[in-house]
C-alpha cells in the first residue's frame, strides 16, 4: 500500500502544508496537539475539505470523493457509536447501509472480544468496551484504511493497556494499512512501524519507526523525557526469580516477567534516559544489562545534555547524558562503548507484540 | 356516534378531529425540513426563514386568518389561481380550516422537532458517513430515529394546538356546521344561543380532556428523547 498526502489548508492560526508518501503498516502521526495531526486524517476521511489536497491511495485519487465514497475506517477518540443501535447493529452498519453481507463478524468479534457485549446498547460500556466496538465497526466496513485519531486518548492507563493488544494484533494479523494519530509517545513506540512526526502544520520527520525512535536528530521533536529507541527481541525463557531472558541482536536482556511464551517475539522500548554508558566492561554493578556497542552519532541538545545513537548488530539504541559525561568518555563515532541498563527500568507498558515478520 | 352528544356536537367534534389528524400530517414533512433547516442549515435568509417559521405564535389569530383570506380566498391571489387551474378552494371547506389549523401550529411542531435535532451530536452523522452511508441514508437511519419522540411529541402538539384553534379559522372558512365548525368554534356558537350552556359544556370537558391528553402524551415522548440519546 501506498497513500499519497499533500494539503495545503488555512486556519485562523496556523497553516496546515503537508507532503508525504506512508507505506502499509501502522503509521503514526505524532505530534503535539493543535499540530494539524487530526486535520491530516480528517482531510483523508472526507471530513475536512482543505484549500487544495491531492489524496491517492494506491493509484485511486480519494479528494474528489464524498466521505461515504472513501472506502475508510474511522475510529474517533470519542466512539460515536450510534446509541439507538444494539451492539451488533452499530457492528453491522456499515455493511447494512451498502447493502452488502455481513462479512467476517465472528473473526472481529473474536479478534476485539465483544462476544458478550452483541446485545447491549452503548450507553452501558465501558469506555475501552466502547472503543472496542467502535474499531470492530471500523472494520466490518471492509475499509482499505484505517483512521485512527488517539483512539486512546480518553482512557485511563488501565483501560489503555486493556485495548493496546488488540491494536497490536489489528496490525499484525490483518495486514490493513492504518494511520494513526497520536500524542503519547509510549503508544507510538508500541504500535508504530512508520513515523511521521508533525510539527506546525508541517512534517518535521518522516521514517520507520525504529529509526526515528533512534534518531538523535528527531527525538527532541518527539519530547526528551520520552525519547528513547524499540529493540526487537525473542523471548529465550522465563526464570525462575521473576525474571524473563530475552534474546535481541545487540545481545541477552534480563527484564522483570513479561507476557509471553518462550520463542514469542516483542518489542521493547528503552527510553534513552535510562541508559548509562560506559567505557569499561564495568565490573560488581548490581545493573543486569550490559551490552557492548558502538556509538554511532552524536547530538547536542539545546541545554547540558547529549543524544547518542548506539549501533548493537543490528539494532540502535539511544542514550541521554550530559556533555560533560560525553566529553569526559571521549565519546565519537565508531567509539566503542557498553550500554548499561537496570532491569526495572523497563515498565510493562513498554513491552507490547510484533509482527513475525519484523 | 354516542348517545351523550347530539348530531351537531358530534359533528363538530369528529371535523375537529379530521382537521386536525390532516393538519398534523400534511405538516409533518416540511416541518421536518423547516426544522432541520433551522437547526443545521447556514444560509442567507436563515433569521427571516425562523421568523416566518414564528410569526403565526405571535401575530393575533384573526391576523393570520385574514392573511389567510386575502391569499387563499376565493379572490385572493393564490386562491383565484388554485380554483382557475384546479378547481380547487380552500375557502369555506373542511380544507380551509386545516390549513389554518397547520400555519398555526407549525412553529410548535417545528419547534419540537428543532430541539430533537440540535440535540443530535454531528459527530454520529460524520461516523455514519465514513461507514459508507450517505446524506440520506445518515438522515434516515442515524437522524431520524434519534429525534423520532421529538418529531412524535411534537406532531402531538401540534394536533392539540389544530384542535383548538379559533381565531384564524372562523376569520378564514367561517363557522358553517358540518364544513367548518370545529369544536372552539362549536362552543363559540352554543354560547350565543339560550340554553346552549349544557351543549357548550360537553364540548369544553372533552376539548380539557383532549389537550390534558395530548400534554401528557408530548411529555412522555419528550423524555423518551433523552434517554434513546444516552443510548440507555
Amino acid at each position: 500500500m501506498t497513500l499519497h498526502i499533500q494539503l495545503r489548508h488555512a486556519f485562523p492560526d496556523f497553516r496546515l502544508e503537508v507532503d508525504m508518501v506512508l507505506p502499509g503498516g501502522l503509521t503514526c502521526l505524532f505530534g503535539r496537539s493543535g499540530s494539524g495531526k487530526t486535520s491530516i486524517v480528517n482531510a483523508v476521511a472526507g471530513l475536512l475539505r482543505p484549500d487544495a489536497a491531492r489524496i491517492v491511495l494506491d493509484g485511486s485519487v480519494l479528494n474528489d470523493l464524498p466521505p461515504h465514497r472513501r472506502d475508510l475506517g474511522y475510529v474517533f477518540q470519542d466512539a460515536r457509536l450510534f446509541p439507538h443501535l444494539t451492539v451488533a447493529e452499530n457492528l453491522c452498519y456499515g455493511p447494512r447501509v451498502r447493502r452488502r453481507k455481513v462479512e467476517g463478524m465472528a473473526q472481529v468479534v473474536e479478534l476485539l472480544g465483544i462476544g458478550g457485549l452483541l446485545s447491549r446498547r452503548p450507553g452501558t460500556l465501558s469506555g475501552g468496551e466502547r472503543q472496542r466496538v467502535a474499531i470492530g465497526r471500523a472494520l466490518l466496513a471492509r475499509p482499505r484504511l484505517l483512521l485512527m485519531d488517539e483512539p486512546l486518548a480518553a482512557l485511563d492507563e488501565a483501560r489503555k493497556a486493556e485495548i493496546l493488544p488488540y491494536i497490536e494484533a489489528l496490525r499484525d494479523e490483518t495486514g490493513l494499512p492504518i494511520l494513526y494519530v497520536s500524542h503519547s509517545l509510549p503508544e507510538v513506540a508500541r504500535l508504530a512501524t512508520t513515523i511521521a512526526v508533525i510539527e506546525a502544520g508541517r512534517v518535521a520527520a518522516l521514517g520507520p519507526a525504529a529509526a526515528i525512535l533512534s534518531d538523535p536528530v528527531a527525538a527532541p521533536l518527539l519530547g526528551l523525557r520520552e525519547a528513547g529507541a524499540v529493540l526487537t527481541a525473542r523471548i529465550a525463557s522465563h526464570e525462575d526469580d521473576g525474571l524473563t531472558r530475552l534474546t535481541t541482536a545487540a545481545g541477552p536482556l534480563w527484564l522483570p516477567r513479561i507476557a509471553g511464551v518462550p520463542g514469542g517475539r516483542v518489542r521493547v522500548r528503552i527510553a534513552a534516559q535510562d541508559v548509562i554508558l560506559s567505557r569499561d566492561r564495568p565490573l560488581g554493578l548490581s545493573a543486569l544489562n550490559i551490552l557492548p556497542a558502538t556509538v554511532a552519532a552524536l547530538h547536542d541538545g539545546q541545554g547540558p545534555g547529549v543524544l547518542v545513537r548506539l549501533e548493537l548488530g543490528t539494532e540502535f539504541l539511544l542514550a541521554r547524558l550530559t556533555r560533560r559525561s560525553a566529553q569526559a568518555l571521549r565519546l565519537a563515532p565508531g567509539v566503542g562503548v557498553f550500554a548499561v541498563l537496570k532491569s526495572v527500568a523497563v515498565a510493562q507498558a513498554d513491552v507490547g507484540a510484533t509482527a513475525p515478520s519484523d | 356516534m354516542p348517545d351523550w352528544l347530539t348530531p351537531e356536537e358530534w359533528q363538530a367534534l369528529s371535523l375537529s378531529l379530521k382537521v386536525s389528524f390532516w393538519a398534523t400530517v400534511v405538516s409533518l414533512p416540511p416541518g421536518v425540513a423547516v426544522a432541520q433547516a433551522l437547526a443545521r442549515g447556514r444560509f442567507p435568509g436563515h433569521g427571516l426563514l425562523n421568523g416566518l417559521v414564528h410569526l403565526p405564535l405571535i401575530l393575533p389569530p384573526v391576523v393570520t386568518g385574514y392573511l389567510l383570506l386575502l391569499t387563499f380566498g376565493r379572490q385572493g391571489w393564490l386562491g383565484s389561481a388554485l380554483w382557475d387551474w384546479f378547481g380547487f378552494t380552500f375557502a369555506f371547506r373542511w380544507t380551509g380550516a386545516a390549513l389554518a389549523a397547520a400555519v398555526m401550529a407549525f412553529p410548535l411542531l417545528v419547534r419540537a422537532i428543532r430541539l430533537a435535532l440540535e440535540a443530535v451530536d454531528p459527530k454520529l452523522e460524520q461516523a455514519a458517513a465514513t461507514l459508507g452511508a450517505s446524506r440520506v441514508v445518515v438522515f434516515l437511519t442515524v437522524t431520524l430515529p434519534l429525534i423520532l419522540p421529538g418529531v412524535i411529541a411534537g406532531a402531538v402538539l401540534a394536533f392539540a394546538k389544530a384542535m383548538g384553534e379559533f381565531g384564524a379559522t372562523i376569520t378564514f372558512v367561517a363557522n358553517i356546521p358540518g364544513e367548518t365548525q370545529t369544536l372552539p368554534t362549536a362552543i363559540y356558537a352554543f354560547l350565543q344561543l339560550p340554553g346552549g350552556d349544557a351543549a357548550a359544556l360537553r364540548l369544553v370537558a372533552i376539548s380539557v380532556a383532549l389537550a390534558m391528553g395530548a400534554l401528557v402524551v408530548s411529555e412522555l415522548l419528550s423524555r423518551r428523547v433523552a434517554a434513546r440519546i444516552a443510548g440507555k
